[in-house]
């Protein structure tokens, strides 16, 4: 690896790491997953034991942050695909980038309650 | 006609040093194939693998945002999730080769993406192989693991 280079990079450097960075995180995810949903072939109470750890609030943190993930790699991988396909892509492609962050945060507050609501039932109470 | 045409090219770049009579040397194109490219970029199996992500990612976009909506937001969101539940969805083949289909694209295209980033950071040409095996193996394991699951679940298990 390049030892101390002085490339800060721009938006466009920043969102290919924020691409990656989700992108490996969401596959990990994948994984864990499909053995997690495999249980229903050993029995129903396996699988519920497993699904109700998914219920628990630290995992609905979790939860929270792969929408997170999941959100900006969709909505980054449509930006990718209109810079590689749309003529004037390469040019709009910081617009799009902030278009992106916007439509994610609109997402991420409406995403707030139906995924973190139980959680803030649970801890404090009613 | 030689003294028309370097006019036309511009006191600039002054008078050509080639014509009809001495022209200029070859210059290979760069990516060319020759007999010495190794056999791995003969093919044009990147350009299908960069097209399968962007064509993949499209469907995923539908396909996972549709699946997140359905377990994490809509009916109680993630409470109402268990065995009854998944019963009641693989009841339909819809959601069946939806979740299918969500499987295969989403396993190769995370599996080509860390294909990528595997041979971006693993310098030592052992580390990068092993790693690749370790991904495939894994990637295989998991799509067929997924597919049993799905064409042989059973909702009277007990």
């Amino acid at each position: 690896m390049p030892a101390g280079t002085l490339y800060r990079g721009r938006e466009g450097m920043w969102s290919w790491v924020a691409h990656r960075v989700t992108g490996v995180l969401i596959f990990f995810f994948l994984f864990v997953h499909v053995l997690d949903t495999a249980l229903v072939r050993v029995s129903p109470e396996a699988y519920d034991d497993v699904v109700a750890t998914y219920k628990t609030p630290i995992v609905a943190l979790l939860e929270y942050g792969l929408v997170a993930a999941i959100l900006f790699h969709a909505l980054n991988g449509l930006r990718i695909v209109a810079v590689d396909f749309w003529a004037k892509g390469p040019r709009y492609q910081k617009q799009m980038l902030w278009s992106v962050v916007g439509v994610w945060v609109v997402l991420m507050v409406g995403a707030l309650y139906p995924v973190l609501g139980h959680a803030v039932r649970e801890v404090f109470g009613s | 006609m030689s003294t028309e045409s370097s006019a036309a090219i511009g006191s600039v770049e002054g008078v050509s040093l080639y014509d009809v009579d001495h022209p200029a040397p070859v210059i290979e194109p760069p990516r060319k194939r020759t007999g010495k490219t190794p056999k791995g970029s003969r093919t044009n199996f990147e350009m299908y693998a960069w097209l399968f992500m962007r064509l993949s990612g499209i469907v995923l976009v539908v396909l996972v945002l549709g699946h997140l909506l359905i377990q994490l937001v809509l009916d109680g969101g993630v409470s109402k999730i268990g065995f009854a539940f998944v019963a009641g969805r693989w009841a339909s083949p819809f959601w069946q080769v939806w979740d299918l289909a969500m499987l295969w694209l989403a396993m190769l295209h995370g599996a080509n993406g860390l294909r990528t980033v595997i041979n971006d950071y693993a310098e030592r040409d052992n580390t990068r192989f092993w790693l690749k095996m370790l991904l495939y193996t894994a990637t295989v394991f998991t799509v067929l693991l997924g597919t049993l699951v799905i064409f042989t679940f059973d909702p009277n298990i007990r």
